[in-house]
């Protein structure tokens, strides 16, 4: 059975959970896996629907990951009519929206049924601090508790209804969350053979400045 | 002994029947020839540590095959892969039950600095950070005949080493620590990230 595009599944989706939110997230590159955004309220009734309904029963969960989406700016270029110096003119004129960050909890679905996939969908908090929540999908695909775990445990998304919500590959007493863009790693650059790129920039804070120049710059090469 | 015994007169002693040896060359004798490892592997280096002592390499030539499972019988830690953060402190508390005389090889790159991971969050920058190490193997992994090798140098170390007199071994040294502090999971990193004690981060001058 052939997979119906995504804009069938979201028609389909959005008539059987009424209210529910559902926007197609375009991916132009060479994959062209477009994906799914669901609202959080209606996350759970979608995610059933996604697995129950007899044409799609994407039963098989394989993959839940998170990105991290720091603020951004995005600039546009827009062409306006204005009048300059007494004759209408088409300017260019760039225009800043500011999107908040946040993050995305995104889940990779297949029909072990139907044999067909990938369905992408995706979830987004309402930022990257206290509001950092979304509805856990475990109980609809019981492979997502562990990872779910770790999305917790390396970018800091709260899953609501997850039976047990712990840090999986870090220990329970840290306090960071490494896969976001601005962790910063504990500084132990003490001793960096071959260092390059920020490590270099890092490691030179800890080394100690040459006393004396050792004679090195005045060798010319032989002719 | 070779410094008690004239080594001519020991030979033609040997030719005649005669086998004179010292306390100390029969006990390291013993010692080196039943070095037995801690049965534990933490990544891909421990595949290669397991071919050592199968039947193709055997380490059982060298008087190591036996393996134990328990650190209170094993004389040699093999740290063979890369210690997280999170094993650390189990690996200090192994080798701090482990009975004296006792010996590290730390194998492989991840073991010896953290190896492709040294840049990482999670990973130890080398065991020697918390617990003394004998000898390093480089490799990615190491082959067989690398940790070989290394046993074979251990062997040598253990043979060099004195019982009496000022420079005796480490072991038989009472103000030698024997143990090492397990440290803590901290709410960014280990604490302390390294034991001064132990560890000094080689000191390098570069501008």
């Amino acid at each position: 059975m052939t997979l119906e595009s995504l804009e069938q599944i979201k028609g389909r989706a959005q008539a059987a959970v009424p209210g529910a939110k559902i926007d197609i997230i375009p991916n132009t590159g060479p994959s062209q896996q477009s994906s799914l955004l669901i609202d959080n309220e209606h996350a759970l009734a979608v995610a059933r629907f996604l697995r129950i309904d007899p044409a799609l029963q994407l039963d098989f969960c394989s993959n839940v990951t998170g990105v991290d989406w720091l603020e951004r700016t995005l600039k546009k270029k827009v062409k306006v009519k204005k009048v300059v110096d007494g004759e209408e003119r088409e300017v260019d004129e760039t225009t800043e929206e500011k999107i908040p960050g946040y993050l995305e909890a995104v889940y990779h679905l297949y029909s072990m049924t139907h044999k067909h996939g990938l369905v992408v969908i995706r979830m987004r908090t309402a930022d990257r601090a206290d509001d950092a929540r979304l509805p856990s999908l475990n109980s609809i695909w019981r492979s997502a508790e562990f990872q779910e775990r770790e999305i917790f445990d390396l970018y800091g998304i709260r899953f609501d209804g997850h039976p047990d919500l712990r840090r999986i590959l870090m220990w329970d007493e840290f306090q960071d969350y490494p896969m976001r863009k601005d962790y910063r790693e504990p500084d132990d650059y003490e001793y960096e053979p071959t260092p390059h790129d920020a490590v270099l920039a890092r490691a030179r804070e800890h080394y100690a400045p040459r006393p004396h120049l050792d004679g090195a710059e005045n060798i010319t090469p032989q002719q | 002994m070779s410094e008690q015994i004239d080594e001519g007169l020991r030979s033609e002693l040997q030719r005649q029947g005669i086998w004179v040896t010292s306390m100390q060359d029969l006990y390291n004798w013993g010692r080196r020839s039943s070095i037995w490892p801690l049965q534990f592997g933490l990544a891909c280096c421990a595949i290669e540590m397991i071919a050592t002592a199968a039947s193709r390499y055997d380490l059982a030539r060298f008087g190591g095959e036996i393996f134990r499972p328990s650190p209170r019988q094993a004389d040699l830690m093999i740290v063979a892969g890369t210690v997280t953060k999170k094993m650390a402190p189990q690996i200090v508390r192994l080798y701090n039950q482990m009975p004296d005389p006792k010996y590290v090889i730390s194998m492989g790159a991840c073991a010896i600095s953290g190896g492709p991971f040294k840049e990482g969050y999670n990973v130890l920058k080398g065991i020697d950070r918390y617990i003394p190490v004998d000898v390093y193997i480089p490799g990615c992994p190491p082959r067989p005949e690398a940790l070989l090798h290394a046993f074979m140098e251990l062997q040598r170390k253990i043979d060099e080493q004195k019982l009496t007199g000022a420079d005796r071994a480490e072991h038989l040294n009472a103000a030698q620590p024997s143990e090492f502090p397990v440290p803590a999971f901290g709410a960014h990193d280990l604490e302390p990230p390294a034991n001064p004690d132990v560890f000094e981060p080689p000191k390098i001058d570069r501008t």
